[in-house]
């Protein structure tokens, strides 16, 4: 590990004002430590922010829920609010990493958490995201865990978080903090950047800027459902897992919001899909038609093909599930 | 103690300390042989600063029992054979000790049929919470019985 100055904040104020100076934040540190480890990333300076009050898990008066950012990964999860009214959140937290991990693991780490594409963890090779304008090997090279949405021919890096995609289809927020104390409210639709030619810059948040808590509006309905499909049945990344919400009106589907992960650089959301569903009889030939579209994008590389038939059966049992037929 | 700031949690009770019951194995948060308990909470010490944890009450195993009083996970261990070569189980009596905690505070896993509601203590939710504990001796019939026999004492 390279070396670097360790300061623990004793302010948000002084955190952002740190981190404007070079500064990386540490929350629960899996993923950072991991990387730093490896050198793929070397902060010159850590700023630790694990202590400060980001606040918990509050009701707010729309009755929806603020998440404070240091909420660890394992108490979102075990809170009777959450479990309650968002399930598909705690079943999202819940298939993600090992019990110590979610003890450790934070809100807001945990949208920021990096990649695992083994090219970006292998400093020996070309990565455009962790050394930019190097290339990506993945492309034409191995690349079964890789995204077959919204890459781009510098990237197609897939984003790992479980939470994150539970959290899109719940129309979640994220809350920022710049240093001079003025917050922003950014929807998570628009918070994360697809790769394009800078595949090394993934979020809006700009130098500084401290993730506070993430917002959630009031759930539009309480069918909600999470499956995550991987190569063990516990502890592994997702190749393919779906968040979905429906809410069902006179035996149709009245609205529906899903959210897709392990298929692209970001949570993944289709409008024309949820269309396609709603004002509909559930029903097998609906949800084919449907997932038809879903793919119809679809621009799988060599290895990864499989994800796009695996995308829409997991799709269409997640539909089932919910709707019961 | 001082240390370096990049000594891991994991660095400093086997190097500084001399506490060498907690084990390194990958050093990067997949195999559990390094968990420890940090005011209370399971944790993989490898994947933390030294640093960051100043003025927590950290337990290893050595704090969990010792030859002549051994925790209850640990009788259990040796009476179902919970292991073969006895890397990786340190961590994974660290593990178990705070995971019964949380199945008893009622915390859900990926295998609890109602997130809702309170989780069964099966075989099959000991196995889904454990997934962070590797063992390539592969002895983990015998770990989870041990653990299912601690917990159903507890429990009576």
């Amino acid at each position: 590990m390279n070396p670097f100055v360790y300061a623990r904040a004793s302010s948000l104020a002084e955190a952002a004002r740190l981190g404007l100076d070079k500064g990386t934040f540490v929350a629960g540190g899996t993923n950072l430590l991991d990387l730093m480890k490896l050198e793929v990333v070397a902060p010159e300076r850590l700023i630790d922010i694990s202590r400060l009050d980001f606040g918990g898990i509050e009701e707010r008066p729309d009755g929806g829920l603020r998440i404070g950012a240091m909420v660890r990964n394992s108490d979102l999860a075990a809170d009777g609010l959450v479990r309650e009214r968002y399930p598909v959140l705690a079943k999202a937290l819940l298939a993600g990493a090992s019990g110590q991990i979610r003890n450790m693991a934070s809100t807001g780490g945990n949208l920021l958490q990096r990649t695992r594409c083994y090219y970006f963890y292998d400093t020996a090779m070309p990565c455009n995201k962790r050394a930019p304008g190097s290339g990506c090997q993945a492309i034409g090279g191995i690349n079964r865990s890789h995204a077959i949405f919204g890459g781009s021919e510098h990237c197609i890096a897939t984003h790992p978080s479980d939470m994150a995609v539970a959290l899109r289809a719940l129309d979640a927020a994220v809350e920022i903090e710049r240093d001079d104390g003025a917050r922003r409210v950014v929807e998570l639709e628009s918070f994360y950047r697809l790769p394009k030619d800078t595949p090394h810059i993934e979020t809006v948040l700009e130098p500084g800027e401290l993730i506070t808590a993430v917002l959630l509006p009031p759930p539009a309905a309480l069918r909600q459902a999470y499956r995550k499909v991987r190569d063990r049945a516990s502890y592994a990344f997702a190749l393919v897992s779906v968040a979905g919400i429906v809410r069902l009106e006179g035996g149709l589907i009245e609205s529906a919001a899903f959210a897709f992960g392990g298929v692209a650089p970001q949570p993944w959301r289709d409008e024309t899909f949820e269309h396609i569903l709603m004002g509909n009889k559930p029903g097998p030939d609906l949800f084919a038609r449907a997932t038809d579209t879903l793919v119809m994008q679809a621009a799988p590389t060599k290895d990864n093909a499989f994800k796009v038939l695996l995308l829409q059966r997991t799709t269409q049992a997640v539909l089932s599930e919910l709707t019961g037929v | 103690m001082e240390t370096d700031t990049r000594t891991t949690l994991l660095d400093a009770l086997r190097n500084d300390l001399g506490l060498t019951g907690t084990k390194k194995g990958c050093d990067h948060g997949q195999c559990g042989a390094c968990t420890v308990l940090a005011d209370g909470r399971r944790i993989n010490s490898c994947l933390t600063l030294a640093c960051m944890h100043d003025g927590e009450e950290i337990v290893t195993i050595e704090g969990l029992g010792a030859p002549g009083r051994l925790s209850a996970l640990q009788r259990a261990f040796i009476h179902h054979d919970g292991f073969q070569c006895g890397y990786c189980t340190p961590g994974q009596i660290c593990s178990a000790s705070a995971m019964l905690g949380e199945i008893e505070a009622g915390w859900p896993s990926s295998v609890t049929a109602d997130v809702a509601g309170r989780p069964d203590l099966t075989a099959q939710e000991v196995s889904e919470r454990m997934s962070g504990n590797l063992c390539r001796c592969s002895a983990y019939p015998n770990i989870i019985e041990a653990i299912l026999d601690v917990a159903k004492a507890k429990g009576s």
